[in-house]
């Protein structure tokens, strides 16, 4: 990314003037990917000094400031509580500790990446997103959205709920993107099922979360079932990483997998 | 624009622009020992420490070092000898070039991690390639370093 002008605002009202203002204006987050987004900007808004960096409970949620780093999360006890810490096991499968101390929940959320190895557990836990001007939205719905936000992310809010977790990703080495990866939940007698990496943007198997809730009985049968639906309902691409036949093919093993450790 | 930061222990004020990135300023600076690899994260070789954690300096924007504290493998003398003692007693040693990273990284290893384990050590080394060694010998290296079993 070329950047032609860096303001460190003090404000969050700063921060949303500039962007208003001009259109070649972005935040930079963490800036961990920035070698590899090839635009030019106007005016690279940084909120480090901000105070988004942090991780409380609040009235039930977990919150988390959008500046918050990777090995922030991936440290937190309070996330580490979260449906077997499947936020944890996610965040610390992506790169190195080296850019896990750049890159930013929020700037990762933000760029919807397909290759997140973060969103897809996110999504199965119910989380929603804080925006400056928004307030609230899921976000799934978020992810469903084509259009660019031009709004600030300031937290990230996940519910504290009971329940077990499962996450897995598949790399063809550690510090690669991965081929694909699943994020699994039973909250409350419900079943979420996240697929992403596929190469494109993560997605809820609602198809499959539909039949688990179905089943009579949630048994091995269940799972590979709702498996073999999640693999159908599912869009895949091909890339240098893995054909689509290939990621469909992982989906359905890594569903299955994920299934069968929440329903146990 | 002007950042000031302290590197080493050392106030410095160093001239930048908005899109350059650490290593670029340390290495025109004369830290050298801050090596450049692949430019996109990926081989670890531009570690450096920015107020005591380890990060890509490949992928860190300069201007964000304002008063930060930014330490190279030349900011902790005595413990990189002893690192280097390590590697030269475990055969870990070979081109080199990754040590002054590797040493960053594993000092770092040393404050933030109590007991690690043989998984601990090597997931905190993720993404610290090193073409010559097989890692074997770095690993016994490390341990000793850690005084863990």
């Amino acid at each position: 990314m070329k950047i032609n002008n860096y303001v460190k605002v003090s404000s969050v009202e700063e921060a949303y003037s500039i962007l208003e203002g001009n259109s070649k204006a972005a935040i930079i987050a963490g800036g961990a990917w920035l070698r590899l987004t090839p635009t030019e900007v106007d005016e690279a808004v940084d909120l480090s000094g901000l105070g988004l960096d942090s991780i409380d409970v609040v009235d039930g949620f977990v919150e988390i400031g959008s500046m918050t780093t990777l090995r922030q999360v991936e440290k937190s006890d309070i996330v580490k509580a979260l449906c077997n810490g499947i936020v944890c096991t996610a965040v610390e499968k992506i790169m190195g500790v080296t850019v896990r101390n750049i890159a930013t929940i929020g700037g990762t959320i933000s760029g919807k990446y397909g290759f997140s190895d973060l969103i897809t557990p996110l999504m199965v836990l119910d989380t929603e997103l804080e925006f400056y001007k928004r307030g609230r939205v899921s976000l799934v719905e978020f992810m469903d959205e084509t259009a660019k936000s031009g709004d600030i992310l300031l937290k990230v809010r996940i519910p504290m709920k009971e329940g077990r977790g499962w996450y897995e990703t598949i790399k063809i080495t550690a510090i690669d993107f991965p081929i694909l990866n699943a994020a699994v939940t039973r909250i409350d007698g419900k079943t979420k099922i996240a697929v992403g990496s596929r190469p494109y943007k993560a997605v809820l198997a609602e198809m499959a979360m539909a039949y688990v809730d179905t089943c009579g009985k949630h048994d091995a049968d269940c799972a590979e079932r709702a498996a073999a639906t999640a693999a159908a309902e599912i869009k895949f691409g091909s890339n240098s990483r893995g054909s689509a036949a290939y990621r469909k093919k992982l989906c359905e093993a890594l569903v299955k997998r994920g299934l069968r450790e929440v329903m146990s | 624009m002007k950042v000031r930061l302290k590197v080493n222990g050392e106030n410095k004020v160093f001239d930048v622009k908005a899109d350059e990135y650490l290593l670029d300023t340390l290495r025109k600076n004369n830290y050298v020992s801050v090596r450049r690899g692949c430019d996109n994260t990926s081989c670890g070789v531009c570690t450096v420490l920015v107020d005591g954690a380890p990060v890509a300096s490949c992928s860190y924007l300069a201007c964000r070092t304002e008063g930060k504290e930014v330490t190279t493998v030349e900011g902790i003398p005595e413990e990189a000898a002893k690192i280097a003692d390590c590697f030269g007693r475990e055969g870990a040693d070979q081109c080199g070039y990754c040590n002054p990273s590797m040493a960053l990284t594993i000092y770092a290893m040393k404050k933030e991690l109590v007991n690690p384990t043989d998984d601990d050590i090597r997931s905190y080394l993720v993404g610290n390639l090193c073409r010559c060694s097989g890692y074997q010998g770095q690993h016994r290296a490390i341990k000793a370093y850690l005084e863990v079993e």
